[in-house]
C-alpha cells in the first residue's frame, strides 16, 4: 500500500475545556478529493489547521506522506492553502500575489512573472497580473487565491470553505473547475464545507464531522445511501428518522430507528394505488414548498412527528396543506441506523 | 390552521407626532440643509479664525522691520526672507529638521513592538492596560513632565546615581563625549533634548500604528507562512508595508510637534536654539514680528513638503 498523503493518529486538539478536535483517526490517500463536512463548529477546520500547520494537537500525531510533522512550523511544510477569505496582500498586485511562494524562495523577478503568468491562465485571469486584489471580483480573487496556492506544486493543497463566499451561480461553476483542475493536476485536495451538496458533487470521499469527530467516512454514496448515524442521516441530505416504535406498528420488525430519504416515498391519492409489498403511512400535508423541478411535502404524522417528500413537481399527485396523504414507501428504502 | 397573533395586529399605539419629528421631516427631505447645519460652524472655525490667521502671519512675513526705529515697515519686501537665509538662521532650521526627523525614527522603532503586541496579543484586560499605560503620561501637565526630565536628566539625576550603581558610568560619558550631540551632562545635551521629545510624542506614533496593525487580518500572516515565508520575510513583505500608513499618520503628529515645539528645547538641552524658540524670541522679546512670521513659515513648507512625499509613498491610500 502506498503512504497516506495525510494520516491523523489520535489526534485532538483542546481548547481549555473545548474538545474542538477530539481523537480523529483519518487517512487521506494520495490524488485524493476529500471533503471534511459537517456543521459550524464540528472541528473539520481545525483540522485543516492542523494540517497546515497553523495549530498544534493536543495529542496524536500528523503525518503528511509519511512525514511526522510535530512541531513544523507552517513555511516548513510541502502544504498550500485558500482560505476562506482568500486572504490576499491588499498591498501586492495579482501577479505579486501569485508569485509570492516564489519569491520567498528567492526565484529571479522574470522567472517569477512567467510563472505568475502562466498560473493565471490556469485559473482562467490571463492579463489581471497588474491589478490589485481589492479591483476584482469575489470570483475572482477567489482564483487567484488558488492560483497562489497552487504555485508552489504542493503535494497537499487545502481548501477553507472556499466556495462559501461566492453567489449560487459562480458556487457551481467553481465547483466544476476545482474538479476539473484537481484532474489536470494530480495533486491531493483536503477541502472544508458545511455544505452536503459541495460535499457530495465534488469529493471522491467525505468524512463527516461532529462534535470533534469523525462519525463516519465514505465515498458520497455511501454517505448518502447508507448513513451511519441519525446525525449523518439528518445532515446528509436531511433525512427522515423513522423511530421503532412507528416501523413496529407497520408491521417491520425494528433494529432500531432507520432513515427514510424524502426522495424514496411516493404520495398516493388513497390505499389502493399503494403497490404492492410496499409499506403506507397516512398523514397530513403541513406545507408544500415548490422548488421548480422537484417539490418538496412536509407531512405530519397523527402521532406526532414529521416525514418530509420530496418528488418531481411535474405530473405527480396534487396535494394542498390540510389534505391527507398516503405515503408510501418499499422496506427496502429503509436503512437501519446505528445507536448513537 | 394556526390562530393569527391578535396581540399583534391590535392595540399597537401610533407612532408620537410631534413637532420635533415634523422638523425631522423636514430636513430629511433636504439634504443640503442637513449638510449646511453639519458643516457650517467647523468651515466657519477652520475658515475665518484657523486660515485667516495663517494668512495674516504670511502676509506679516513679507514686511519687515525698520532697524532703527524698531517699526514694522508695511511694504511689500522680500528682505525678511533673505534675513531667513542667513547662515545663523538656517542653522537653526537645519538643527530643528535633524530632531524632528530623529525623533521620528525612534519613535517609530519604540512605537512598533508596542502597537504589534497591543494589536495582535493583547485582549481584554491587557489591551484596556495598554490603552492606559500609553494615554497616562498625556493625563499630567506637559511642563511638569519636562521639568521631572530635567531633574532626571541632570549631573546629580537618577541617570548618573543608577550608571555609578552598576559601573556603567564610563557609557554616559562616552555618550557625553560624541561631538556634536553630547555635552556637559544629560540635561544640557541634545541626547537629553531628544529623549525628552522621543518621550513625549511617543504615544501619538503608538496609537495610529496599533489602528493599522489591527486592520490586518490574522489570516495574511498566516498565508504568509503558508507560502514559505518564515516570520522575518513575513514581517518586511507583509506586516510593515501595511503598517507604513500608521507609521505615516504618528510620523505627521511626531514630526510637526517636535518642529513647533519651543518648550522642551528650552528646559532641557544646550543653549543653541530651535525653530519655535527662535519664533517666541523674535514675535515677544525682540518685536520682530515679521522674522517671527517668516520663521514660522518653515515648519509650514517644511510639513507641506513632508505630507506630498507621504502621499506618493501611498501611505493614505485606504487598503
Amino acid at each position: 500500500m502506498t503512504e497516506p498523503a495525510v494520516s491523523f493518529a489520535g489526534v485532538s486538539r483542546h481548547f481549555g475545556t473545548i474538545r474542538a478536535v477530539d481523537g480523529v483517526d483519518l487517512e487521506i490517500a494520495p490524488g485524493e478529493f476529500f471533503a471534511m463536512l459537517g456543521p459550524s463548529g464540528s472541528g473539520k477546520t481545525t483540522c485543516l489547521r492542523l494540517i497546515a500547520g497553523f495549530d498544534q494537537p493536543t495529542d496524536g500525531s500528523i503525518r503528511i506522506f509519511g512525514e511526522a510533522v510535530e512541531g513544523v512550523p507552517p513555511y516548513r511544510r510541502a502544504v498550500n492553502t485558500v482560505f476562506q477569505d482568500y486572504a490576499l496582500f491588499p498591498h501586492m498586485s495579482v501577479a505579486d500575489n501569485v508569485a509570492y511562494g516564489l519569491m520567498v524562495r528567492g526565484v529571479g523577478k522574470r522567472a517569477r512573472r512567467e510563472k505568475a503568468e502562466e498560473m493565471l491562465s490556469l485559473v482562467k485571469l490571463s492579463g489581471f497580473g497588474d491589478r490589485k486584489p481589492a479591483q476584482l471580483s469575489g470570483g475572482q480573487r477567489q482564483r487567484v487565491a488558488l492560483a497562489r496556492a497552487l504555485i508552489n506544486a504542493p503535494k497537499v493543497v487545502l481548501l477553507d470553505e472556499p466556495l462559501g463566499a461566492l453567489d449560487l451561480k459562480l458556487r457551481e461553476e467553481m465547483q466544476v473547475e476545482l474538479r476539473t483542475l484537481h484532474r489536470q493536476l494530480g495533486l491531493t485536495f483536503v477541502f472544508v464545507t458545511h455544505d452536503q451538496g459541495e460535499a457530495l458533487s465534488m469529493a471522491d470521499r467525505v468524512a463527516v464531522f461532529n462534535d470533534g469527530r469523525i462519525v463516519q467516512v465514505g465515498t458520497p454514496t455511501e454517505i448518502y445511501e447508507q448513513p451511519r448515524t441519525r446525525f449523518v442521516a439528518d445532515f446528509v441530505g436531511s433525512s427522515n428518522v423513522i423511530e421503532a416504535a412507528l416501523l413496529s406498528t407497520l408491521g417491520v420488525s425494528a433494529r432500531g430507528a432507520a432513515s427514510l430519504r424524502p426522495e424514496r416515498i411516493r404520495i398516493c391519492a388513497s390505499v389502493v394505488e399503494v403497490p404492492e409489498g410496499w409499506l403506507s403511512l397516512s398523514a397530513t400535508v403541513a406545507d408544500v414548498l415548490y422548488q421548480g423541478a422537484v417539490r418538496r411535502v412536509v407531512t405530519q404524522l397523527a402521532g406526532g412527528g414529521r416525514i418530509a417528500v420530496s418528488d418531481a413537481a411535474h405530473g405527480a399527485v396534487s396535494v394542498a396543506p390540510g389534505a391527507q396523504a398516503i405515503l408510501a414507501f418499499e422496506p427496502a428504502a429503509l436503512h437501519w441506523l446505528e445507536q448513537a | 390552521m394556526a390562530r393569527p397573533l391578535s396581540s399583534l395586529t391590535a392595540d399597537l399605539p401610533p407612532l408620537p407626532d410631534g413637532p420635533l419629528r415634523r422638523l425631522s421631516d423636514f430636513v430629511l427631505r433636504r439634504r443640503w440643509l442637513v449638510l449646511a447645519v453639519l458643516l457650517a460652524p467647523p468651515m466657519f472655525w477652520l475658515g475665518a479664525v484657523y486660515l485667516g490667521a495663517l494668512a495674516t502671519l504670511l502676509a506679516q512675513s513679507f514686511f519687515s522691520l525698520d532697524e532703527f526705529s524698531g517699526l514694522v515697515v508695511h511694504e511689500f519686501t522680500l528682505s525678511t526672507y533673505a534675513q531667513l537665509l542667513r547662515p545663523a538662521n538656517l542653522d537653526v532650521v537645519v538643527r530643528t529638521v535633524v530632531m524632528a526627523a530623529s525623533v521620528t525614527v525612534a519613535s517609530a522603532v519604540i512605537a512598533f513592538p508596542i502597537a504589534y503586541y497591543a494589536a495582535r496579543y493583547a485582549h481584554g484586560r491587557m489591551k484596556a492596560a495598554f490603552y492606559l499605560l500609553v494615554m497616562l503620561p498625556l493625563w499630567s501637565s506637559y511642563l511638569v513632565r519636562v521639568y521631572a526630565w530635567k531633574l532626571i536628566l541632570a549631573k546629580e539625576g537618577v541617570i548618573t546615581w543608577a550608571a555609578e550603581a552598576t559601573h556603567t558610568t564610563g557609557l554616559i560619558n562616552w555618550l557625553l563625549s560624541i561631538p556634536g550631540i553630547g555635552g556637559p551632562s544629560l540635561s544640557v545635551s541634545y541626547i537629553g533634548t531628544f529623549i525628552v521629545f522621543v518621550y513625549l510624542w511617543v504615544p501619538y506614533m503608538i496609537l495610529p500604528v496599533q489602528a493599522a496593525l489591527e486592520r490586518v487580518p490574522a489570516s495574511l500572516l498566516e498565508a504568509s507562512a503558508d507560502l514559505g515565508a518564515a516570520p522575518g520575510r513575513t514581517l518586511r513583505s507583509v506586516i510593515l508595508p501595511l503598517a507604513m500608513p500608521g507609521v505615516a499618520a504618528g510620523s505627521i503628529f511626531t514630526f510637526s510637534l517636535t518642529l513647533g515645539d519651543y518648550i522642551a528645547p528650552q528646559i532641557v538641552g544646550p543653549s543653541t536654539l530651535f525653530i519655535g524658540q527662535v519664533v517666541y524670541i523674535q514675535q515677544g522679546t525682540a518685536g520682530n514680528i515679521p522674522l517671527a512670521a517668516a520663521f514660522s513659515v518653515v515648519p509650514i513648507v517644511i510639513m507641506a513638503v513632508y505630507l506630498a512625499i507621504v502621499r506618493r509613498m501611498g501611505a493614505f491610500d485606504a487598503h
